[in-house]
């Protein structure tokens, strides 16, 4: 068979193995019996380690296909590691929570992966078709996992309004799309940069402009920046608690992926003309999350708001620009989802555990009951508020240091006041767990084999990445410079 | 360099660390166990750092026991430690007081034992680094890294409102510490602007060149998060709620060693990093620090209750240790590096004496006591000497810093003119008086005269174990105060080496025109290379 353009299947190879196996898991609902759909979650597991190694085996290589819409460099191939291993982390924490519930269905499974594939896809896209494509891919499966609980009235809600919300950003980035082809005459990002820089004669500029900022609002939704964050504190409280573990970690990181590629690659040219909008973003998004998250009286909803809080910061790595400020936004997303990740963890756990760990009043006294759990919940909190020896300071340590590179030393003020307020709701739990006695007899607590190791490689990502930071931010770095290269 | 091949300052890093795990891995049950096991592990860690002591050379300039690892070469972060004569006498006095803490423990922590002593120990890992880091991104990790085992000594075992004063104490010193992170970045740019390098590297960093006006904006950044640690007023307030709230060890930590941690940060980035800044601020400081001798010692004077008493004294000697550093002469320098040493001393000996009554009696009120002596003789004779070497007694410790800084404070060269100097100094003597006034009254009203309140009758004088915690840093006192001249000579060749590299920068660059032209040919002779002593032994009065 003959195709138009160049179908190069080795350079997606890892995309295949995801979405084929995704399906395969539906198939597979069928043929499982009830009380062995816990299969489901080891063959889902097994498909992302294999998709991982291949991933790991593309390190270095660079190509582009499929008519010049889908990339294969240093960038995507970090990202795509990214997604695989906190969709794995993902999958060990729904296990033991879903079967408890006797809920446990291979489409769970499937949906996840499907979500992973969308990521993968937005990661590697070239193209703004691609990217819309990959932005659909991850968010109808969100949509879906958001209302997992139906019998739960919030799980619903949930995935209701995360549904219409997100169906609207949609549009939107679509409608931006359609202005940006109208403006460059193309929708491939290299193209776009192409006819930016080098454009003679005049560009109807205000196709173009209102095209990036509906693109803007789009991705904005995705990655929940101020004022497009509505949705994020009803979903995740609604949402079933590894689901919003998910929902905190890939897909924003995914969404961030796409931000990075099309503003630095495509809309790099015109830096100037959106510099300015997203710095005011980014100070919105730090500052609303922030505020926003002390008045929280429910942990879940707490960390909502914390992730829009990080979200600002990882866009003044983007507003920095240049391979350090991409750097240092890309790192913090890893640090970000290593340490948000173990923290939701330890959320699971204690649901899990028969205590509703979603009120923050539920935590007085755990730190000393629970000794381990209680270290390592700190641990989190502590890397999430900045505070060294951790990941969360070695990222904002290259996020600001970008952004003061760059020269936007207001933005690297704020963004370390903005730090400043957030240990005080961080901290806040510490004072709870050590500082209060509990309400009520804390019963022991059985923890399941995949908990422990998603707890050990969340804290050792969180804790070894923060004092020897040096692997994964070349990594990170090389990816970057590949974006420029 | 390593003595004997043992990396020295890396061992009393990692030792406590590893100490704390050791103390973690203990049975729970075993309260003797465990605290005997951290008290052997904080004294080896002392016994450890005597060598920053017996092979230091007093006459070589720049770092000693200096150790050099690449970390993140990528960003040019460095392992880099060493010492200079002010950090290795800090250091000393960290790993002494940590360890007289944990002896002063034994008794008034009685929760949670195994938890409080691996705290401690973890705080004395970052307390050190913090006085031994020459890379700005290690420093900077370790001086964020003492705050959250403070913090829980605080939250965790302190006083009824524990809470709300480990919260304050961790807010108000993160906020401040977090913009120095910015201006460090901001100075890691500017060198690599500069030399085309990437370093973190102090010494390296001291080379960078830098506009007036950025220096202006640098040096408010570094002094924001130092000033909050000093506490210089006003950013003091969180300081008596910390104090008050913590528990004993908690305390004399933190007075002994966590506001070092603020004026050594001075000493050590501030004013060598932004040399011109530090001119043109020092007026401001100066007159801050006055205002926080007097404002300190008045506060101080009418407080009931001792531990906060105690508390606004640190206030106000801490003002002292300000004036002394911002005298901007060697004088000056030395008299202040010496006297947080003293201030860590006294005021830690303080907080033990105040530990001491209030396990018999449970409160701290003033009010309550009275008459004490005649039922603790030997408790009255050590608090006297601590409250005596406190006010600044001629043949105690306190005298010797007071009396240098005094010094340096008449003969500046920072303030327009000499006789402004000379009011200043006249202002901040009359500190000392202050002093004098609120510890001997309180001492009066605590221990002398009849016991009126029957509950003081029958208290058990010092038990071994207390009277083992205050007299090493008595015979300390008794040692700075007679025979100070050990001390001074470890600080004399680094305070003239800071004291160049403030002054020398200036005329390099000539951008900005604070003291007028003799008064700076005068500010740059403290260049003279091992000045003699100022303060023989046998001169004193």
């Amino acid at each position: 068979m003959k195709f138009p353009v160049d179908v190069p299947l080795g350079m997606i190879e890892p995309l295949l193995i995801v979405s084929g196996v995704a399906i395969a898991l539906l198939l597979l609902d069928l043929v499982l019996p009830h009380r062995r759909k816990y299969i489901s979650a080891w063959v889902a597991l097994g498909g992302i380690v294999w998709a991982l190694w291949r991933t790991l085996a593309q390190w270095g290589l660079m190509e582009r296909g499929y008519a010049g819409m889908v990339a294969l460099d240093s960038f995507s191939t970090f990202f795509n590691v990214l997604f695989l291993s906190s969709t794995g982390v993902v999958v060990l924490l729904s296990h033991p929570f879903l079967k408890k519930d006797d809920v446990e269905h291979p489409e769970y499974y499937s949906l996840l992966l499907f979500a992973t594939a969308g990521m993968m896809i937005l990661a590697s896209g070239l193209d703004l078709v691609t990217l819309f494509l990959g932005i659909e891919v991850l968010s109808i499966p969100l949509y879906i996992l958001a209302g997992y609980r139906r019998d739960s009235d919030a799980s619903n809600e949930a995935a209701m309004k995360y549904f219409l919300l997100g169906a609207f950003a949609s549009a939107i980035l679509l409608y931006g799309i359609a202005l940006i082809y109208g403006a460059v005459g193309t929708t491939n990002l290299v193209r776009i940069a192409d006819v930016l820089a080098n454009t003679s004669g005049p560009l109807p500029e205000g196709l173009l402009y209102a095209g990036i900022a509906l693109i803007l609002v789009g991705l904005a939704f995705k990655v929940a920046a101020v004022p497009f964050h509505m949705w994020t504190p009803d979903v995740y409280e609604g949402a079933p608690t590894p689901i919003t573990a998910f929902l905190s970690a890939g897909p924003k990181a995914a969404a961030f992926a796409a931000i990075i590629r099309t503003f630095f690659l495509g809309f790099g040219p015109v830096h100037a003309e959106w510099d300015a909008v997203l710095s005011v973003i980014a100070v919105l998004t730090m500052t609303v999350g922030n505020v926003a998250a002390i008045a929280q009286t429910n942990v879940k909803r707490m960390l909502a708001y914390s992730s829009i809080a990080h979200t600002g910061y990882v866009l003044i790595g983007v507003v920095s620009g240049g391979v350090v400020g991409g750097t240092g936004a890309v790192f913090y997303l890893v640090a970000y989802v290593a340490m948000n990740l173990g923290a939701f963890a330890i959320i699971v756990l204690l649901e899990y555990a028969g205590k509703m760990g979603d009120e923050l009043k539920d935590y007085a006294g755990l730190g000393f009951r629970y000794p381990i759990l209680g270290a390592l919940l700190s641990l989190f909190m502590i890397s999430l508020s900045g505070i060294p020896p951790t990941v969360g300071f070695v990222g904002k340590l290259y996020l600001f240091g970008g952004a003061v590179q760059s020269g936007h030393i207001l933005l690297a003020v704020l963004g370390v006041l903005n730090s400043a307020i957030s240990v005080f709701y961080y901290l806040r739990l510490l004072v709870l767990m050590y500082m209060r006695e509990p309400q009520e007899e804390l019963p022991p607590i059985r923890v399941p084999v995949a908990f422990v190791v998603v707890l050990v490689i969340t804290a050792a990502g969180t804790l070894l990445a923060g004092i020897f930071p040096g692997t994964w931010f070349e990594a990170a770095r090389d990816g970057v410079r590949s974006l420029f290269s | 360099m390593t003595v004997a091949g043992i990396p020295i300052l890396s061992l009393l890093i990692f030792l406590p660390l590893a100490g704390a795990a050791v103390v973690l891995l203990m049975p729970s049950a075993r309260l003797g166990a465990i605290r005997w096991v951290a008290f052997g592990i904080s004294a080896l860690t002392f016994l450890a750092s005597i060598p920053l002591w017996t092979a230091f050379d007093t006459a070589r300039r720049g770092m000693q026991f200096e150790e050099r690892l690449p970390w993140v070469a990528g960003l040019g972060i460095t392992y880099h430690l060493g010492v200079d004569g002010i950090s290795a006498l800090l250091i000393l006095m960290t790993t002494f007081l940590t360890a007289i803490a944990i002896l002063s423990s034994f008794s008034a922590i009685t929760t949670r034992v195994k938890s409080y002593m691996a705290t401690l120990l973890v705080l004395e890992t970052g307390m050190i680094g913090v006085f031994a880091a020459l890379d700005m991104v290690l420093f900077y990790m370790f001086w964020e890294a003492v705050l959250i085992p403070m913090y829980l000594i605080i939250g965790v075992w302190g006083g009824p409102r524990r809470v709300y004063a480990a919260v304050k104490f961790i807010l108000y010193t993160v906020a401040g510490s977090l913009l120095m992170l910015v201006a460090i970045l901001y100075l890691y740019f500017s060198y690599h602007a500069a030399f085309g390098q990437y370093t973190f590297d102090l010494i390296r960093l001291y080379e960078t060149p830098l506009a007036g006006s950025a220096q202006l904006w640098l040096f408010a950044a570094f002094a924001l998060a130092f000033a909050i640690k000093v506490p210089m007023f006003p950013f003091h307030t969180w300081l008596p709620d910390a104090h008050v709230e913590a528990p004993t060890a908690g305390s004399v930590i933190l007075a002994g060693v966590l506001l070092k941690m603020g004026t050594y940060g001075f000493v050590r980035f501030a004013m060598p990093l932004f040399p011109e800044a530090t001119h043109v601020f020092a007026p401001w400081i100066i007159a801050l620090a006055v205002i926080g001798i007097i404002y300190g010692a008045l506060v101080a004077m009418v407080q009931r209750d001792v531990k906060k008493l105690v508390a606004y004294s640190s206030v106000s000697h801490l003002g002292f240790v300000m004036l002394g550093l911002f005298a901007l002469n060697t004088h000056g320098i030395q008299g202040s590096v010496l006297q947080m040493v003293n201030h860590g001393l006294s005021t830690g000996a303080l907080f033990l004496a105040v530990g001491i009554i209030y396990e018999r009696r449970h409160t701290r009120e003033i009010s309550e006591f009275g008459g004490l002596s005649s039922v603790l003789p030997w408790f009255a004779a050590l608090f006297l000497i601590i409250c005596l070497s406190s006010l600044g007694l001629p043949g105690l410790n306190g005298f010797v810093g007071e009396f240098l800084i005094l010094l340096g404070a008449f003969q500046m060269d920072t303030l327009s003119s000499a006789m402004a100097s000379r009011v200043v100094t006249g202002i901040a003597a009359t500190g000392v008086i202050l002093a004098a006034v609120y510890l001997l009254w309180m001492y009066e009203r605590v221990m002398f005269g009849p016991i009126t309140n029957e509950k003081n009758r029958g208290l058990r004088d010092l038990t071994p174990r207390e009277f083992w915690t205050l007299a090493p840093v008595i015979a300390l006192i008794l040692w700075i105060g007679v025979f100070p001249n050990p001390f001074l000579r470890r600080l004399e060749t680094s305070s003239a080496e800071l004291m160049e590299r403030v002054n020398a920068r200036m005329i390099a660059t000539e951008t900005f025109q604070a003291p007028p032209a003799p008064a700076r040919a005068a500010a740059l002779a403290p260049a003279r290379p091992a000045a003699p002593s100022p303060f023989p032994a046998e001169a004193r009065p």
